[in-house]
């Protein structure tokens, strides 16, 4: 076993690292106060090639795969949650990606890659989120299109994108409830289609959130996902087992961005006439987060390369996603507690980081629905 | 139009340097190694001109053990198109500036090229020489602090801008011709993923200094170095009343810091 990364991505790790550093950190202050989405950080990101890296050469990606993807993903979380998801302005075309026909992952894939679209996944309902299956939007067929209505809720991207990958009841008399459902690509500027940004989210305020409604939204019939109706919600499934590792990348990264603030911040920081870097007390506080950074960057490479390698493994996905979930809100605890008072105004990153790494225990499954995977694993 | 791009490989500006025990230079390990920035500034031009003369081919030569190899890899990530890596920690271990120009002019003499670029100096050692001494070995024209190049359509000139203190001097140089490039001549561009993932393919010639029929031993040796003094605590100025801090400020100030 070879723990090594290769020159190129030691390479990537270098640009995408130097990117942000250079990039974010100057704007990331105001863009968390003002919620402004960074479309200037997205388009030059786009440029590099930073955008869309997992996707294959094939169709217009860098072709790093899904691990060169988490390293990129890291970096940019190191510096700023929040401006990091510009990095998901491919969200939802995964499930192109792996779902879709050729036709569609040509027409798709390049776009998102080349940095001139920006696409979300539909998924989330008022009343659905964790419970995928609980969805209602509906899409009925009419002559040669999908006629769509219904509402979603905590979209990514919904008020920036070009398009979303939506999830759709289209088959409600199928006695599976799992069979019920289909993945349809609706373009945003589709007469019908609403999205309302949602403000004043507690973090990651960079990124874009917005509701969605869908009255008597028309889309030919090619925008489903694949061939097949009755597949969305597996697809849905695959798409999350995908993203997940990303989520627990952006944790990986959120936690040692923490931690290097704080190891700068108790060396020059004084306290009864030393610095508090040479209290045991502060020390035992950065070794903590030094272990759990460790294991959880060692699951994320190993579940993205897992999958790189075509082996996905759901519930090594839900312990990575959660772990670094867990890791990332921990150590932005004690990156608060160790800058004390400055740590709790806004002039100071790991106060921004506090709030933005709560939602990594939230989105992409609840950690109380990955608790549930694993442990049903566990008993059967 | 052909370039060649002189890169030396140096500490980051943010690591933390500590000199070795005996005294002669820093300790190598922990260090994390980037690309001069003043060379990433040749770099950087050397592409535009390439791109703007939609031709030729830009070569990154640099002198260094096996580790150069990373900033090598940068610079074709960047878009340089091949580059020579004189491979020979024995020579650059003790090699001076002159030394140093030596192994580059030698490097250098055959290939054929408009402009040779050098960063205006490695920001380690700072002594700034090589571009004039390679100038001097391969008997072409240098010109110092470029901040800005413009190359005549011909390619037998250039007109360059260079810092003087207070303003700007234009200066017009044939070609082929040494420019030290300076903070201003550009932006460097990030290396793209394409351009990542393409680096690897991209030749480069490993040579050793006796490869290059270069023996030449240094000028000078490295004596001793040391850090700048620890910095000293701050006074702070006693005295009942503004008046009677103030007076005692001008004294300390006159006294001691022999500042007035």
């Amino acid at each position: 076993m070879d723990f090594e990364l290769t020159d190129e991505q030691k390479m990537l790790i270098e640009t995408a690292g130097n990117f942000a550093k250079n990039e974010f950190a100057p704007v990331a202050q105001e863009l968390d106060r003002e919620e402004k989405y960074p479309m200037e950080i997205w388009e030059k990101a786009s440029k590099l090639g930073l955008v869309g890296a997992w996707i294959p050469e094939e169709y217009g990606g860098a072709g790093v795969g899904f691990l060169g993807n988490a390293l990129i993903t890291e970096q940019f979380a190191k510096v700023d949650l929040g401006i990091s998801l510009i990095v998901a302005a491919t969200f939802g075309c995964e499930a192109i990606y792996w779902g879709g026909t050729e036709e569609q992952k040509k027409k798709y894939l390049p776009l998102v890659a080349q940095g001139s679209a920006i696409s979300a996944g539909a998924f989330t309902e008022p009343d659905a989120g964790t419970d995928v299956a609980g969805a209602r939007t509906r899409a009925v067929i009419d002559g040669n299109d999908y006629v769509i209505n219904g509402n979603k809720m905590f979209i990514t991207n919904a008020d920036v994108c070009n398009f979303m990958v939506t999830l759709c009841v289209t088959n409600p008399d199928n006695e599976k409830r799992y069979k019920r459902y289909s993945l349809i690509i609706v373009e945003s500027d589709r007469k019908g289609v609403t999205a309302t940004k949602i403000h004043g989210k507690m973090g990651i305020r960079a990124s874009d959130t917005a509701e969605v409604s869908f009255e008597d939204v028309r889309v030919p019939r090619e925008n489903l996902v694949g061939t097949q109706e009755g597949k969305g919600f597996y697809q849905a499934m695959q798409f999350f087992d995908t993203t997940r590792i990303m989520v627990a990348a952006q944790g990986a990264g959120l936690a040692q961005g923490a931690l290097d603030k704080s190891i700068e911040y108790v060396k020059e920081r004084k306290a009864f006439g030393v610095p508090i870097a040479n209290f045991q007390i502060t020390q035992q506080k950065l070794a903590e987060m030094a272990i759990r950074i460790e294991a959880t960057r060692n699951l994320v490479y190993k579940s993205a390369s897992y999958l790189d390698n075509g082996k996905v493994d759901p519930t090594l996905n839900a312990i990575t996603k959660y772990y670094a979930g867990e890791t990332a809100v921990f150590c932005a605890n004690y990156a608060v507690e160790l800058h004390g008072g400055y740590g709790y105004i806004d002039e100071y990153d790991v106060q921004r980081f506090y709030r933005d790494a709560k939602i990594l225990q939230i989105y992409e499954g609840t950690k109380e629905a990955e608790i549930l995977t694993i442990a049903r694993r566990l008993l059967t | 139009m052909n370039t060649v791009v002189c890169m030396k490989q140096v500490p980051d500006t943010e690591t933390l340097i500590k000199i070795n025990p005996d005294g002669t230079g820093i300790v190598t390990e922990g260090v994390k190694w980037v690309m001069g920035p003043y060379d990433e500034y040749g770099v950087e031009e050397a592409l535009q001109q390439k791109e703007k003369f939609k031709a030729g081919k830009v070569t990154i030569v640099s002198l260094g053990p096996d580790r150069a190899i990373e900033s090598i890899r940068t610079g074709l990530a960047m878009g340089a198109d091949t580059a020579v890596h004189i491979n020979d920690a024995a020579f650059y271990e003790k090699a001076d500036p002159y030394a140093t120009a030596s192994v580059l002019a030698a490097a250098v003499k055959d290939l054929e090229c408009d402009v040779i670029f050098c960063g205006k100096q490695a920001i380690d050692d700072d002594s700034g020489q090589v571009p004039a001494i390679l100038g001097e070995l391969l008997g072409l024209p240098v010109v110092t602090q470029v901040i800005k190049l413009e190359v005549a359509d011909d390619k037998t000139k250039a007109t360059v801008t260079r810092e003087v203190e207070g303003g700007h001097a234009i200066i017009e140089v044939s070609l082929p011709a040494i420019l030290s490039a300076q903070k201003g001549l550009n932006e460097p561009r990030y290396a793209s993923l394409p351009g990542i993932m393409k680096a690897k393919k991209k030749p480069v010639d490993v040579k050793t200094a006796g490869d290059l029929g270069v023996s030449g031993e240094p000028m000078t040796v490295i004596k001793e170095m040391s850090l700048p003094p620890a910095r000293q605590a701050g006074k702070i100025i006693e005295g009942e009343d503004a008046e009677q801090k103030a007076a005692a400020l001008a004294k300390a100030l006159h006294e001691e810091a022999k500042l007035i």
